[in-house]
């Protein structure tokens, strides 16, 4: 019976409020097609994974089980959903956008010769999905078309999980077929560049530098902004990758994820990648001379003018209020 | 190893985005183009893989007359030759579509790699090169900082969330979409730039590549977000504004 097929991500930490979003984006999809909610996981069916379900559990779960699919791999990911999603013929199969998502799931999207509607931040009634272009500065009101399966991913923070009490449904153990040559890459253990040398995690005041800042030569101009304030220099990831500060000093979603009294964004446009690690922020300031920056979007307090105006002008109006 | 870098032009990291009249697309007049920034990670993964193992570097591009200075660009930092698929309607294909043309116009390269970027700055996707190899029946990682050749195909480290990595083993024919900061971005120089105009770019019409299938996935419409929350806007001179901040932080956020 066709169905929205929600897909729980295999996470070593345990980590399930992505899920739960992901239910919540189901629970919509469900709502506007009258399709019944199912959930499936790779894992065991007796382990956690399909266990807890914040607000009305699916109506059924599947657990899909298979040695080979104990270390993440994009070949037998594909070749396990794919077979799953043949046998339940879903009409909307719903992931979290994470980095595991989109590395398998335009592959199988693409083997039923779909596409995937990803880093969705909003459903509306069609069912039309609203993702965001050019980096957040606009939005795409998305359709799919065409027969089988709609693939669809979720924007992280975007659908706040059913905060009822936890349900749990009936489990059905999926046993894929595959066998270990079908699986070209083989990946190792996941390790971490090196030992940090500073944690912005503790941080009470963060200096933030984006790609507004031109040159490596501007840099000592928030470099004073943040000694005045007392605070720690941190970049979006172009500062970054250009080695103007170490990478141990990136915030978002492959840096550190900090959450500062606060954090003052100088040049940053306000990314997705760079929202999620800062957006918990208690106090958010932003300088950009684009008023329709993003970054707006997340401030407290927004000045739209040229950072090479403003920062030296805040660096002394600062050192004169201390 | 015969390398090709599938490129896409986007519009400047600083280009003004307007919506066009009809709502569909943005208005590409006067519009500044530059080489997405994780392609550009790609075409320097793949010169510095030729420098050390010799081969050729094909750069494949779709798009209309304009993406012609981006395969210039190309061609001048290093590459051999270029495939430029002619193409005025990428904005009404869908990713799908994209990767049908480019794995049309690769597969008689039979390359040993394949490297894109790993998502482009206008759509963000980050589909194209994962489609790819699916199209072309060939493994592949994505997020990938560095290559390194090894007896049986590649080791790769890719990245995870959260400043984790990992590293990969993988066959060669592959695909790898590469993600920004794995190495230094070389400029062009005088004599590339020079060079360039001597190397071989063969022009391919999208209709003799595949046919165009109706595609799957539908941008209906685009439009501005719309503000969710209130941010207090600052005005006035520099040092108006930089006082009147430290006035709101001092008393209103209590954050100095
Ligand atoms: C998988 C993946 C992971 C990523 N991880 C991260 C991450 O962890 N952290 C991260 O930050 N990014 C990350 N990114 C990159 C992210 O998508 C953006 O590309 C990046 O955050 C943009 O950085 P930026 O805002 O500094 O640069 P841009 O987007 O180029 O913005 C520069 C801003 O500066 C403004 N500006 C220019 N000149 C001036 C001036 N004189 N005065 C004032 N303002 C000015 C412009 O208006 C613009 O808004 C990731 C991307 C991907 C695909």
């Amino acid at each position: 019976m066709s169905s929205v097929l929600v897909v729980q991500e295999a996470r070593a930490d345990g980590k399930s409020r992505f899920f739960q979003e992901s239910l919540a984006a189901g629970r919509i999809l469900a709502g506007l097609t009258g399709l019944p909610l199912e959930a499936a996981a790779i894992g065991n069916p007796n382990s956690s994974v399909l266990a807890e379900f914040s607000g009305p559990p699916p109506a059924a779960a599947h657990a899909v089980q298979h040695p080979l699919l104990e270390t993440y791999t994009s070949d037998g990911y594909v070749l396990a959903f794919e077979q799953l999603i043949r046998k339940l013929q879903p009409a909307f199969v719903v992931f979290p956008h994470s980095y595991q998502v989109r590395d398998f799931v335009p592959r199988l999207a693409a083997r039923f010769g779909k596409g995937l509607i990803g880093d969705v931040t909003a459903i509306e009634a069609g069912p039309t999905f609203v993702r965001q272009l050019f980096q957040g500065r606009v939005n795409g009101m998305y359709r799919d078309a065409g027969d089988g399966p709609c693939f669809i991913s979720i924007q992280s923070g975007a659908f706040p999980p059913d905060s009822a009490t936890a349900g749990a449904t009936t489990i059905h153990p999926f046993v894929p077929e595959m066998i270990a040559a079908q699986i070209r890459t083989h990946p190792g253990e996941p390790f971490r560049a090196s030992a940090r040398t500073v944690d912005l995690g503790s941080a009470q005041a963060i200096v933030a530098v984006g790609r507004g800042i031109k040159e490596e030569a501007n840099m000592p101009l928030v470099r004073d902004l943040a000694a005045a304030l007392g605070a720690e220099l941190a970049a979006s990831r172009p500062i970054c990758d250009n080695g103007w500060l170490p990478m141990e000093r990136q915030v978002g979603s492959s840096g550190q994820t900090v959450a500062p009294k606060l954090y003052l964004a100088a040049g940053i446009s306000g990314a997705i990648q760079h929202l999620v690690g800062m957006k918990g922020s208690q106090c958010i300031v932003a300088i950009n001379k684009d008023p329709d920056a993003p970054i707006f979007e997340v401030a407290d307090y927004g000045i739209a003018a040229d950072l090479f105006e403003v920062i030296p002008a805040l660096t002394e109006a600062i050192k004169a209020a201390r | 190893m015969k390398i090709i870098v599938a490129m896409k032009q986007v519009p400047a990291p600083d280009a003004q985005i307007r919506i066009d009249a009809a709502g569909r697309w943005i208005d590409e007049s006067g519009l500044q183009w530059a080489l997405n920034e994780s392609d550009a990670y790609a075409l320097e993964e793949a010169l510095q893989q030729k420098e050390k193992h010799g081969g050729e570097v094909v750069a494949v591009c779709a798009g209309p007359e304009r993406v012609g200075s981006t395969i210039r660009e190309a061609l001048a930092k290093g590459a051999d030759r270029a495939i430029h698929i002619d193409c005025d309607d990428l904005a009404s294909r869908d990713a799908l579509g994209i990767a049908r043309l480019l794995a049309a116009a690769i597969q008689p390269e039979s390359p040993d790699l394949i490297l894109t970027g790993l998502q482009s700055e206008d759509l963000g996707l980050g589909q194209t090169g994962v489609i790819l190899a699916e199209l072309l029946g060939l493994p592949h990682a994505t997020l990938i900082l560095h290559v390194e050749k090894t007896e049986s195909g590649l080791r790769v480290k890719r990245e995870l969330e959260e400043g984790w990595f990992q590293n990969v083993e993988l066959p060669i024919p592959a695909v790898l979409t590469i993600q920004s900061g794995g190495n230094k971005l070389r400029y062009a120089t005088l004599m590339g730039i020079k060079r360039a105009k001597t190397k071989e770019v063969r022009r391919i019409a999208a209709a003799s590549l595949a046919a165009a299938a109706a595609p799957v996935v539908l941008l209906d419409r685009i439009a501005l977000p719309q503000k969710q929350k209130t941010t207090q806007m600052l005005s006035g001179s520099p040092q108006e504004a930089a006082a009147a901040l430290v006035e709101k932080l001092k008393f209103e956020a209590r954050a100095l």
